[in-house]
C-alpha cells in the first residue's frame, strides 16, 4: 500500500481508498484514477493488487477513509461489491461511500446500486466526473441516496 | 512556395512519433533492401517468416474462448470448429490463472466468470472430451501455473493414447510481462523463470512440435503502452528467457525454433504494420548477434495477434466490429501467423455465440474476400512503412540499452521502470483523449445520448456450485495416500534443480488439484510482492 497527496490546499483533503478487489490484475484504469484523484488534492491509499473485501474494508476503517473505489474487471462485481459493503455495515463503517469501475455490463448496475453502491464509472468516462464525484462527498449529509451513477 | 493548410498543427502516431505529410527516397537514405527487407523467408526476415505466406497458408484463425464449465467450454470449441475454427484458444477463469481451486475461498464470485474453470485433471478431460488432439493445435492463455496447466493436457492426451511428440500448440507461459503488466503471478521471478525453463527444456525433448512460452506484447499494450514500449519490452522479456535458458545448459537451437511471440493489433493501421515487421527484423538481428545459431528457425519470429481489447467502446459497440477488422487487416499485412479478432462485446463481458461467430466471420473474410493474401508484405518497400518500420526497430533499441545498462529485465521490474513506462504512456494518452486530440467516436465524438445495447452473456452461479461440489466428490473418492506422495515429490523436487515436468505430470494423473499443488510449490518458492508504481 502506498500513499500520495497533492499538497498546497488549505481544506484537509478528503481521503479515499483506491483499490483492485478480487483476482483481476487488470490496474491500467485504477492507476489513473488513483492519479487523477491525487492530483486534485485529494489524500489517496492505493490498496495495490488482489485485496479481499475483508483487507479493503479493514484498510479503509485503518485509514478513517471518506469513500472507496474499486475496480474490477473479471465479472466478479456482482459478488465483490456488495460483499465490501455488507463487511462495512458489519463494522458500523456504513457512512464509508463506495463506488466502482471497470467492466460492469449496464444491466448490472440497478441491483449495485440497490446494494449501496453510490457510483459507477464504465470504461470512458472522463477522470474529472470521478473528480467531482468524490469532491461532491465532501459535502454530503451522508445519508442522501444521490447516486453519481455514470 | 505557399504551404497549403493542414487540419492540424502536427501529426503524431497512436505513439507519439511525428508523421510528415508525405514520404520520399530522402527517407530512406540508410536502408538497404538487401539488408533490411530482404526476400520472404529469409533473413531478416522483415517481409515474413515463410517464403509464400498465405500463398502457402493463411493463418490460424484462433478465437480465445471459456467460460463457466469445462463442458460449456467444450460445447463452444465445438461450435467454433464447425464454424471453420482451425485451431482452439483456451481462456480461464480468474482463479484457475491464479493457481486457486475453484472451492478455494479466494475464488468465491469469480468461478467460470472470465474463462473456464479447470481444478483437476478430470475439468481438463471434460474440456477437450471428444476434441482430437492429434488434429487441432490448442493455445492456453495461461502464466503462473501454465506448467501445471501443461502437465494435464499432456496427461490427457496420454490417457487418450496420442503421444505427446503429436501435440501442437502454445502455452502462454510468459511471467516477465505479469510483472510488468497483466499482474497474475504466484512466485517471485526466479523460481517462475526455473519453471518455464523446464517446460521448455520439456518441450524440446517431448513435445517438439509444442511451443511452451508465447512472449506476449499484447498485456504490455493493453495495459497502456505505446507500440515502441510493447515491442521492446517484448522482445527484451524473449531475450531474457533465452539467456534463461542457455544458462540452464540448453543449446540454443535445440529450443529457440520452438519459441512464439504474442502482440496486439491495435488502433494506428500503419504503425502496428511496421511494429509487427520490425520485431521480425529486430529478433533475427538480436538472436544472431547475442547467439549465433545454426537454425535458421532459431532466428525466426512466429507470432500470434490480437485485436486491442482496450481500444473497444462500451458505448455504441457496433461500432467494435468496425475498429476490430481494421485492426485484424493490420495484423494480417503484418504477417501474422494466427489471429484472434475480439467480438463487440467484449468490453462489457465474454463474447456470445452471436458476437464471437462475426468475430471469425470478419477474419474469414479478410482471408476470402479481399485479396490481401495473393502477395507476401504487400506494403513492403513504401517509403512510409519502411521509415516507419526502421523507427519502430531504432526506439525499441533505445530501449534495449537502457535496460541493458540496468543489469537486465528482473532489475529493471524490481526498479519498476517498464511499469512505469507504461503508465506515463497510458496517462498521456488518457489525457490526449480527454483534451479531444484522441478521437474515440462514440465517446468523445459522435456521442449518442442512448447508446445502443447489445445481449451479453450471463454467467450463472450454479457454475461455482456445481464446480465445488464437483471438486468435493473428486477429494473423496481419489486415492489419498497417492495424492500426499505426488505432493512430496513436488516438494522434493522443487527444492533441487530436477525438471519438474515429469513430477507435475504425475500428480495431476493422480488426481491432485491444481490449488494444492501451488499451494505446496508456495511453500518452497514464497510469494511476491509488487512494487507499487504510481
Amino acid at each position: 500500500m502506498i500513499k500520495g497527496k497533492d499538497t498546497g490546499s488549505c481544506k484537509p483533503p478528503i481521503r479515499v481508498l483506491v483499490g483492485k478487489v478480487g483476482l483481476d490484475g487488470h490496474d491500467r484504469g485504477v492507476k489513473l484514477v488513483a492519479r487523477a484523484l491525487r492530483d486534485a488534492g485529494m489524500e489517496v491509499i492505493y490498496t495495490g493488487l488482489h485485496q479481499t473485501p475483508e483487507q479493503v474494508v479493514n484498510t479503509a476503517i485503518q485509514e478513517d477513509v471518506r469513500a472507496i473505489g474499486l475496480s474490477v474487471h473479471s465479472g466478479a462485481h456482482n459478488y465483490l461489491l456488495p460483499r465490501v459493503l455488507e463487511l462495512l455495515k458489519e463494522k458500523g463503517a456504513d457512512d464509508i461511500v463506495v463506488f466502482g469501475g471497470g467492466v460492469i455490463p449496464n444491466e448490472d448496475v440497478p441491483q449495485l446500486i440497490t446494494a449501496g453502491v453510490r457510483g459507477l464509472f464504465p470504461p470512458g468516462t472522463p477522470m474529472k466526473e470521478i473528480v467531482e464525484f468524490v469532491n461532491s462527498l465532501e459535502d454530503d449529509s451522508r445519508l442522501s441516496l444521490s447516486a453519481g451513477v455514470g | 512556395m505557399q504551404q497549403a493548410r493542414e487540419r492540424k498543427d502536427r501529426f503524431v502516431s497512436l505513439s507519439g512519433l511525428p508523421i510528415a505529410s508525405f514520404y520520399t527516397k530522402d527517407d530512406l537514405k540508410d536502408w538497404e533492401p538487401e539488408r533490411d527487407l530482404g526476400a520472404p523467408g529469409e533473413f531478416p526476415y522483415t517481409r515474413g517468416i515463410h517464403p509464400t505466406m498465405y500463398r502457402g497458408r493463411l493463418w490460424t484463425m484462433r478465437q480465445f474462448a471459456g467460460f463457466g464449465s469445462a463442458s460449456d467450454t467444450n460445447t463452444r470449441f465445438k461450435y467454433l470448429l464447425s464454424q471453420g475454427q482451425t485451431g482452439l484458444s483456451v481462456a480461464f477463469d480468474m482463479p484457475t490463472l491464479m493457481g486457486l481451486d475453484s472451492d478455494d475461498p479466494r475464488a468465491r464470485g469469480e468461478v467460470g466468470y472470465c474463462g473456464v474453470a479447470i481444478s483437476s485433471l478430470e475439468d481438463m478431460e471434460r474440456l477437450f472430451e471428444d476434441i482430437p488432439l492429434d488434429q487441432v493445435t490448442t493455445s492456453m492463455t495461461i502464466n503462473g501455473p501454465a506448467a501445471i496447466l501443461f502437465a494435464m493436457y499432456l496427461a490427457v492426451a496420454e490417457r487418450r493414447g496420442i503421444s505427446v511428440n503429436q501435440l501442437g500448440g502454445t502455452l502462454q507461459n510468459d511471467i516477465l510481462k505479469e510483472y510488468i503488466a497483466q499482474k497474475e503471478w504466484l512466485f517471485p521471478p526466479e523460481p517462475h523463470l526455473r519453471l518455464i525453463v523446464d517446460t521448455i527444456a520439456f518441450s524440446s525433448e517431448q513435445v517438439p512440435k509444442w511451443h511452451p512460452i508465447s512472449i506476449s506484447g499484447y498485456h504490455i499494450r493493453e495495459a497502456g503502452s505505446s507500440a515502441v514500449q510493447e515491442l521492446a519490452f517484448t522482445l527484451y522479456n524473449g531475450l531474457t528467457y533465452v539467456e534463461a535458458a542457455v544458462k540452464a545448459g540448453l543449446e540454443v537451437d535445440a529450443f529457440a525454433p520452438q519459441l512464439s511471440f504474442f502482440f496486439n493489433a491495435h488502433n494506428d493501421f500503419f504503425e502496428e504494420i511496421a511494429k509487427f515487421r520490425a520485431a521480425r527484423r529486430l529478433w533475427a538481428r538480436e538472436m544472431q548477434k547475442r547467439y549465433h545459431p545454426q537454425n535458421p528457425r532459431s532466428l525466426q519470429l512466429r507470432c500470434h495477434a490480437q485485436t486491442a481489447g482496450c481500444s473497444l467502446t462500451a458505448q455504441q459497440p457496433m461500432n467494435n466490429v468496425v475498429r476490430t477488422t481494421l485492426q485484424a487487416l493490420a495484423a494480417v499485412l503484418g504477417g501474422t501467423q494466427s489471429l484472434h479478432t475480439n467480438s463487440m462485446d467484449e468490453t462489457l463481458a465474454l463474447p456470445t455465440q452471436e458476437a464471437v461467430t462475426l468475430a471469425l466471420r470478419t477474419q474469414q473474410i479478410i482471408a476470402g474476400e479481399s485479396e490481401i493474401t495473393n502477395t507476401v508484405d504487400p506494403l513492403g518497400g513504401s517509403f512510409f512503412l519502411e521509415s516507419l518500420t526502421t523507427r519502430m526497430e531504432e526506439g525499441a533499441q533505445e530501449y534495449f540499452r537502457k535496460l541493458d545498462k540496468m543489469g537486465g529485465m528482473l532489475k529493471a521490474i524490481e526498479q519498476g521502470f517498464p511499469q512505469r513506462e507504461i503508465l506515463n504512456a497510458s496517462m498521456a494518452y488518457q489525457q490526449e483523449v480527454e483534451r479531444k486530440e484522441r478521437v474515440i467516436i462514440g465517446v468523445n465524438e459522435n456521442v449518442e445520448e442512448d447508446s445502443q445495447q447489445i445481449p451479453i452473456l450471463k454467467i450463472t452461479q450454479e457454475v461455482e456450485r456445481d464446480q465445488v461440489s464437483r471438486l468435493s466428490d473428486l477429494r473423496k473418492r481419489r486415492d489419498s495416500k497417492k495424492v500426499e506422495a505426488s505432493l512430496h515429490a513436488i516438494q522434493k523436487a522443487a527444492s533441487s534443480s530436477e525438471n519438474m515436468m515429469p513430477y507435475l505430470i504425475d500428480a495431476v494423473k493422480a488426481n491432485v488439484t491444481l490449488g494444492e499443488i501451488c499451494s505446496v510449490l508456495q511453500k518452497v518458492f514464497g510469494t511476491y510482492q509488487e512494487p507499487v508504481v504510481l
